[in-house]
């Protein structure tokens, strides 16, 4: 009966709080597999890390078989095709290339590491917001503006559409956790995937317009991409949007307020950070095991027989990659409950591994690295005034709803 | 003395010699100060300079991404140790247990370690070796001086033989703009070390990248002015290309003439240890003072049928030196093998080579994933049914699951669905390696010695 | 400050590019360049890289003292010979 209901007490927007428990008892089982058409589930470091570099493992939702249609590949089957995200090589590699060319490295090597100085005047300009406030609610008032206003500037999307787009991303986000997806709500992804369309139409509207006035910005960049790996077609450029501009705030934005709350869980490197701001760099690496934006990956399936610690997973099943238990596998991490920036060896599936590796991940360390660091500097005195707080719905993308802070007043 | 107290007493204060200031041997040092080693501790060098990386001498160094004279290895820890550099070891006498150097001295151990690598092989014609502008590429020394030379800019390149190094520096001249070509023995580049089929691909890039790549063809003189400067050269085609500069790129001989008349088991092909780092003297008999690691050691390895292999790779330095330092101050049942698996990289044109296994040992190879004409693959080498080692073009993030595959000996042909596994790439092909009874100047794995036909062994390898 | 990549461990994630882009190069998608010897000013972003680093493969040295030579440098001059 436990096991039976284990992965439904993980979903359980009950637990959302403090999942790590559940995970504990889910690595007993390193190979999880429940119900007859339901995934299998797996928890532990080097389980993970293997499955991630496997190349019998697909993020193509068409390669489901035994388990049936994944409710997933509904929103992606119509409408715009699926996005890097959702494919395999060569088409994945292909549609990341175009896209890197315009974000990082080799072509554009200086971008993320140039956007420093911006960054910082988007922090202030919000910290300074707070005014003579004595509560803030970090999440409202900084770690959810702070991302949007970064990725809005870098795709090239008006920051002031923002109640826009939201009313479109909060469906297909919603989409995503697994418990919704669970329900037999037909309802609930027709509504995601009515949004992704009209997310898709409205970002169709800027890319028109960039096509024909080219500014510095990752739309203008996609729509006129024509290096060695050729151009993207106009629905590949909506999906590729549609992608970042969700992947670029959706996950900073718990990494950021996960990270508040861990510093005031834990006092004294809310002090060190406080007299070295260098110490964010291992801050946010501890923080990407510890409490990591999202939790699981559970949109993979295999392409052939996997034997994984006795259990063979069969061609066509479904796979779930519990990242964050796997963060807490103390068959790989030294006290693994215990939150240590100083830990020698903080190699963390935080960002995931493999060709799918966090798209973003330069962009949301050097985010959140300057946001800890400065409202460190800046609040006096911030205490939590819940804990736990209240958590958003999503077991996939977890991290609290509000963080309400007690301060005495912002610094200068 | 029983061996716990000898052990005890060694760690305590024994005397420890480490001939060969490189990187094998930098590594070797920090493990046994890491591991508790508190005796004194010599360094012995033939260069004057302290430890530095060579992978970058011939990439950065000549992108001009980092001085040549600046590569020196970041240190793990303070080794607190006595440095003889810029004296060779010149003499092993083992039943005195004394290092003789070449200024005369001698220096006495309880436990030696020879780490002392390999030297570029040079153009065999002395008199043409001597002439101004032609090059070998091992030391920083070769590398200050062809750095120098390239800044000319030279008119064009010559560079006689196309393994991995040869391509990188035909690589490197092309990326600054620089005429080169490229004189190579066999079919094409990179061919004893990954055969032809991919060599095949090797040689495309070299000549889509404007390299006047010629193969089948060996250089048979070079050619001075009045002035001993290199003018041209001389090919068994009867061809002659006019150049400023020669990069001999024959690959490396093994640093062991020192040890001649020594008693160990040293020869050209390197010194023969056991899987525990520790050397054979000539009679096969295995020492328990004197350890080997890096390029200079040859030893047995379970997973590749206990063939001896010759390892010229900067991983394989730094594992071995590790195991070897530790079993030097271990007692027997602490000692650990050393069971690394062979991986290798390159990065020419652009491309990131990288190979885990011993694809020489390879009979046939398929194409698991991508594909050759698009430059992104997986390829998978089979020997005797089994996957023996495996290449990736571009694709290394899935070479790891490629080692498993090694590890445990998994089937050849590899029958299973892959992600991006094309038509062209189900059946294995003859992996097409030069006769192993032809010289060559390619691998960096070198196999001898002995090999049973069996190998169902459960081979687990170590987690962190 | 010195550096060495274990380009064993490599395997082109790139974060070390794009978080200091003076001292880490792509040469292509996967190949990585580097300058092991950076000057001091590009510290912090060099400590930043060696984090970020998803398996690892970095090492550095004086990444942490205001001098530039911290380990190693004087003894090639007093210890040798």
């Amino acid at each position: 009966m436990t096991h039976a209901s284990l992965l439904h007490r993980i979903t359980d927007y009950a637990n959302r709080a403090n999942p790590y428990p559940l995970y504990e008892e889910l690595r007993k089982t390193p190979v999880l597999h429940e119900e007859e058409d339901g995934p299998y589930v797996v928890s532990s470091y080097y389980d993970i890390l293997g499955l991630l570099h496997d190349p019998r493992v697909s993020s193509d939702a068409t390669n489901l078989t035994a388990a049936g249609a994944d409710e997933l590949s509904g929103p992606e089957a119509t409408g715009l095709p699926p996005s890097f995200i959702r494919l395999d090589p060569p088409e994945h590699d292909r549609l990341r290339r175009i896209a890197n060319s315009s974000f990082g490295p080799p072509h554009r090597p200086d971008r993320i590491d140039s956007m420093s100085g911006e960054l910082s005047g988007i922090i202030t300009e919000l910290v300074d917001g707070f005014g003579d406030a004595r509560q803030i609610d970090v999440v409202d008032q900084f770690a959810y503006p702070f991302p949007v206003t970064v990725i809005c500037r870098l795709l090239g999307v008006p920051r002031e559409d923002e109640p826009r787009f939201r009313a479109w991303v909060d469906p297909i986000v919603a989409a995503l956790d697994p418990e919704t997806r669970q329900r037999t709500d037909d309802d609930f992804q027709r509504a995601a995937q009515e949004a992704r369309m009209q997310l898709g139409m409205y970002l169709a509207g800027l890319v028109e317009q960039r096509t024909k006035e080219p500014r510095d910005d990752l739309l203008s960049d996609l729509a006129a991409s024509h290096g060695a790996d050729g151009t993207m077609s106009m629905m590949e450029v909506l999906s590729t949007a549609v992608l970042l501009l969700i992947a670029g705030h959706e996950t900073t934005v718990n990494l950021i307020t996960n990270g508040m709350l861990t510093l005031l869980r834990h006092p004294e490197y809310l002090h060190r950070l406080r007299e070295d701001p260098g110490l964010s760099v291992r801050i946010v690496e501890e923080l990407l095991r510890y409490e990591p934006p999202v939790q699981l990956v559970p949109q993979r399936t295999c392409v052939a027989d996997i034997d994984l610690r006795g259990v063979t997973i069969p061609k066509g099943s479904r796979i779930w990659l519990m990242l964050a238990a796997g963060n807490r596998d103390p068959e790989r991490f030294r006290d693994p409950d215990r939150f240590d920036p100083d830990r020698e060896d903080i190699e963390h599936l935080g960002f995931g591994s493999g060709i799918h590796i966090c798209f973003g991940a330069p962009l949301a360390r050097r985010e959140a690295q300057l946001a800890l660091a400065e409202l460190t500097r800046r609040l006096d005195n911030p205490r939590l005034v819940e804990d736990p707080p209240p958590y958003r719905k999503n077991a996939v993308l977890r991290g609290p709803r509000h963080l309400n802070i007690a301060i005495d007043s912002v610094r200068s | 003395m029983p061996a716990e107290a000898f052990h005890e007493w060694l760690r305590r204060e024994g005397r420890i010699v480490i001939v060969g200031a490189s990187l094998a041997g930098l590594r070797a040092a920090e493990t046994l100060r890491a591991e508790g080693f508190a005796g004194p501790l010599t360094m012995i060098g033939d260069e004057p300079y302290e430890p530095y990386d060579r992978p970058p001498l011939s990439k950065a160094a000549l992108l001009g991404m980092a001085s040549p004279d600046h590569t020196e290895l970041p240190r793990r820890r303070d080794i607190d140790a006595t440095w003889r550099l810029g004296v060779a070891a010149a003499g092993l006498d083992m039943a005195a247990r004394r290092v003789r150097l070449a200024d005369g001295e001698e220096v006495p151990y309880d436990r030696l370690l020879i780490a002392t690598g390999v030297h570029a092989r040079p153009w065999p014609k002395e008199d043409e070796a001597q002439l101004d502008g032609v090059f070998v590429l091992r030391t920083r020394d070769d590398a200050v001086r062809l750095h120098r030379r390239m800044k000319g800019p030279p008119r064009r390149v010559l560079i006689i033989g196309a393994g991995f190094t040869g391509s990188e520096i035909a690589s490197a001249c092309r990326n600054q703009g620089i005429a080169v070509t490229v004189a190579e023995r066999a079919g094409a580049p990179l061919v004893g070390a990954l055969g032809g089929v991919i060599g095949a691909v090797a040689a495309e890039l070299h000549r889509e990248n404007g390299v006047d790549l010629r193969t089948g063809v060996m250089v048979t003189g070079l050619e001075g002015d009045v002035t001993g400067r290199v003018r041209a050269a001389h090919l068994s085609d009867g061809s002659v290309v006019e150049t400023d500069v020669v990069v001999v790129s024959l690959g490396a001989t093994r640093n062991t003439d020192w040890l001649e008349g020594s008693g160990l088991g040293a020869g050209p092909r390197g010194i023969a240890c056991d899987a525990g780092c520790r050397a054979f003297d000539f009679r096969g008999i295995v020492t328990d003072d004197i350890y080997v690691a890096g390029d200079v050691a040859r030893s047995p390895h379970p997973l590749f049928g206990y063939q001896f292999l010759s390892l010229e790779h900067w991983g394989n330095a730094v594992a071995q030196a590790e195991v070897a330092a530790h079993n030097m101050i271990s007692a027997g049942a602490d000692r650990r093998p050393h069971m690394w698996v062979p991986a290798f990289w390159s990065s020419q044109f652009g491309v990131n080579i990288k190979s885990v296994g011993v694809p020489s040992m390879g009979e046939e190879v398929m194409i698991t994933q991508g594909s050759l004409t698009e430059r992104r693959f997986v390829g998978v080498y089979g020997y005797q049914g089994r996957v023996i080692a495996a290449v990736s073009f571009d694709n290394t993030r899935w070479l790891e699951f490629y080692q498993r595959l090694i590890e445990t000996g998994a089937p050849f042909p590899v029958e299973f669905t892959t992600v991006d596994r094309r038509p062209e790439g189900r059946k294995p092909v003859p992996a097409d390696f030069p006769d192993p009874s032809l010289p060559t100047h390619g691998p960096t794995v070198t196999l001898s010695g002995y090999s049973p036909a069996d190998r169902q062994l459960v081979f687990t390898p170590a987690r962190h | 400050m010195r550096l060495v990549v274990d380009l064993n461990k490599c395997q082109g994630y790139a974060q070390c590019a794009f978080l200091a882009p003076g001292v880490f190069t792509m040469h292509g998608e996967e190949s990585l360049v580097y300058n092991p010897r950076p000057g001091t000013e590009q510290r912090e972003r060099v400590a930043r890289a060696v984090a970020a680093c998803p398996v690892q493969a970095i090492t550095a040295e004086g990444l942490d003292d205001a001098d530039e030579e911290p380990v190693g440098a004087g003894r090639e001059a007093s210890d040798a010979r």
